[in-house]
């Protein structure tokens, strides 16, 4: 790490066992400070743990936390300068949305009028001062998940922790407020550490990504570094669509490995240290880095049989069987040019591909 | 329910309307033979004229009222003045509830949270073991409680033989014995009603509020107690109501100066030396009381949610 760069949370070899279940296998992690750091990974990975556990909620088994230098993982979550947004909000129900903001600032020890004060600056952040004098109860999901994300920026804590805040919100709300966080991130400039089981929220608004999965950390990177170089097949299947093909190298020249589908069709790809001549291993393609024709057009070129067009939208999908070989999914996007690449189904077809598309996975 | 009747036009409404009316119509009878009848028959009763070896005179008086309240002396022809005797007896019910009621609350709160908040499995456990003493009859338990805290009881024993006192304690015949009866027989009441409601508060919002920098207590205090005031104030009226006109625990365990309302009603219907209407009369005057405290609590209830 360069030295410039501040760490804002460390997390160093952490373990939390419950009883016999090692829920986090000693994860380490540095995230910078001013960053939107995601932890993204599919239910029990271990993401929302290591969460409550920056947070204070859950003691560390093993290992330390640091914030901005200092050792927090004994501090009770009262004495961490750290707030949570909870996955269902957590407002208190008998307080005014208003007195809901000024909580943390009041236990901080201002006074009422100042907490007050301030936390109408918030909700004017978030686009809720009419609703000030309201119930929590009297607002809508969204306008709650707002409060519930004022109420954790008021006292300008150092990082923020949001755990699945906008799982509960229907697909459009939960887009917006995907680009507001993301603003308000950038305005605030607090650390955000984002949890969330959703790649394509992850991929919209990390700065970093940590891919998780059975208490482990898979891949720690840019979204992009991600997507286009996943590590492993768990990175690769989780993140995005993806065809994921067995493969067994034949022969490696000059970098590059050349890889047997089945069926004599062959790939190539750059080879990996960690793959050698005759390995059985996973190669994987992104469905929309394939084109299809019905000509060879690439140097890397396989041929095949259309099975079906499916419409989704903003693209079109299609499945690919190659002869006696496995079968692809290739994705065009529905534009005046992608359409006329359409194959109706049952007629012969190639899927081509650019040097670089398919990556070797390590397993 | 009431909603999707009206939307589903005025036929489906009248038939739930009468269906309603035959489903209530068992309430409606037991109330009616178990509590409005015999309230009639007390208040029937509190302005009828004694008969000297008990039992009525069919004769309407307010004697029964005028003696609950006025003094006029040994031949009833002086001046009357407020008749402290029975007044005391009642201000002395009323603190023995109240102290009951505040101890059942700093012991139950606590014992209710610890309940609360075991894994889900063990709490029916917890709870049965808060039951254990109903199995057996409040009479027996109260007659117990009588031998553990006489002088020479296991009680005084016991703090004798470790050397903390050297004389027994006078606890039995006390104020002491009193309230420590009361309170042995009416804490489960504040237990259970407790754990209900703290069983169903969010724990996250007690997260949340660490998490905004309040400490423990403040949690306790800002965000858990306001959630379960309604379990709370279930538990004080369960507890304070029964405590108010308890006879048991002061009968047995209080002596002549420990005279509860309970124990001054019973009295009036006993044997030959009775009083039935002053008896009826002093059960009105407890009535009234409590149906004061409960419209006082329900008006702060309702208050309370016409805010949230």
């Amino acid at each position: 790490m360069l030295d410039h760069v501040e760490i804002a949370v460390d997390v160093r070899s952490a373990v939390k066992r419950y009883g016999e279940f090692t829920a986090l296998k000693k994860i380490s992690l540095s995230i910078q400070d001013n960053e939107f750091f995601t932890l993204l990974g599919p239910s029990g990975c271990g993401k929302t743990t290591l969460l409550r556990m920056i947070a204070g909620f859950e003691d560390v088994t093993k290992g330390e936390i640091m914030l901005f230098g200092n050792k927090i993982e004994t501090l009770p979550p009262h004495k961490r300068p750290v707030n949570t947004v909870f996955q269902n909000y957590a407002l208190f129900p008998h307080m005014s949305v208003l007195d809901n903001v000024g909580f943390g600032l009041e236990m901080l020890g201002k006074s009422v009028p100042e907490a007050r004060k301030r936390a109408a600056e918030m909700l004017e952040l978030v686009q809720l001062s009419q609703f000030a004098q309201r119930k929590p109860a009297q607002l809508s999901g969204g306008q709650q998940q707002r409060v519930a994300l004022a109420r954790a920026l008021a006292p300008s804590p150092k990082v923020l922790l949001l755990d699945e805040p906008l799982s509960a919100l229907d697909m459009k709300l939960r887009k917006a407020m995907q680009i507001e966080l993301k603003h308000i991130q950038r305005e605030t400039g607090i650390t955000f550490i984002f949890v969330t089981h959703d790649q394509e929220e992850a991929l919209t608004m990390s700065d970093r990504i940590a891919v998780m999965s059975a208490g482990e950390l898979q891949q720690l990177g840019a979204p992009r570094e991600i997507y286009e170089h996943p590590r492993n097949m768990f990175v690769a299947d989780f993140i995005g669509d993806t065809n994921l093909l067995e493969v067994s190298v034949d022969k490696i020249v000059e970098g590059r490995a050349y890889c047997q589908l089945g069926g004599n069709h062959t790939l190539t790809c750059n080879a990996v240290d960690d793959v050698g001549v005759g390995a059985k291993v996973h190669l994987s393609v992104r469905p929309e880095r394939l084109i299809l024709s019905e000509q060879a057009t690439e140097a890397e070129s396989l041929k095949g049989t259309v099975v079906e067009n499916i419409f989704i939208g903003t693209d079109i999908t299609t499945i690919v069987n190659l002869d006696d070989g496995p079968q692809f999914t290739v994705r065009t996007s529905n534009s005046d040019r992608g359409t006329k690449r359409l194959i109706a189904p049952g007629s012969p077809a190639f899927v081509n591909m650019e040097t670089g598309a398919a990556r070797l996975l390590v397993d | 329910m009431a909603g999707v009747a009206a939307s589903g036009g005025s036929v489906a409404a009248d038939t739930y309307a009468k269906a309603r009316h035959w489903l209530l119509a068992p309430s409606w009878l037991v109330l009616g033979f178990f509590v409005f009848a015999p309230v009639c028959v007390m208040l029937i009763y509190s302005f009828l004229t004694k008969e000297f070896r008990g039992g009525v005179i069919w004769e309407f008086s307010f004697a029964a009222y005028d003696q609950f309240f006025f003094d006029r002396g040994l031949f009833g022809d002086a001046e009357p003045t407020l008749q402290w005797t029975y007044i005391s007896v009642f201000w002395r019910s009323i603190w023995q509830a109240g102290l009951a009621t505040i101890l059942s609350l700093l012991i139950g709160f606590p014992t209710a949270y610890f309940i609360a908040t075991r894994p889900e499995g063990s709490r029916a456990f917890w709870v049965f073991l808060v039951t254990i003493p109903y199995w057996v009859n409040l009479l027996i338990r109260t007659v117990s409680m009588k031998f553990l805290l006489r002088d020479e009881g296991p009680l005084n024993e016991l703090l004798i033989n470790i050397g903390l006192i050297n004389d027994p304690l006078h606890i039995i015949y006390t104020n002491l014995a009193v309230q420590l009866g009361l309170f042995y027989s009416y804490l489960p009441f504040m237990v259970l009603p407790i754990y209900a409601s703290i069983e169903r508060y969010n724990f996250t919002m007690s997260e949340a509020a660490a998490d905004l920098y309040a400490t423990k207590w403040t949690a306790l205090r800002r965000i858990i107690l306001p959630a379960v005031k309604p379990g709370v104030i279930a538990g004080c009226i369960l507890v304070f109501v029964p405590s108010l006109g308890a006879f048991l625990a002061p009968d047995l365990l209080g002596g002549a100066k420990n005279f509860m309302i309970g124990s001054l009603i019973e009295e009036q219907f006993k044997g030959n030396a009775g009083n039935w209407p002053f008896g009826a009369a002093a059960s009105m005057v407890l009535l009234t009381m409590v149906v004061v405290i409960l419209l006082i609590f329900a008006r702060q209830q309702r208050r309370a949610e016409a805010q949230s």
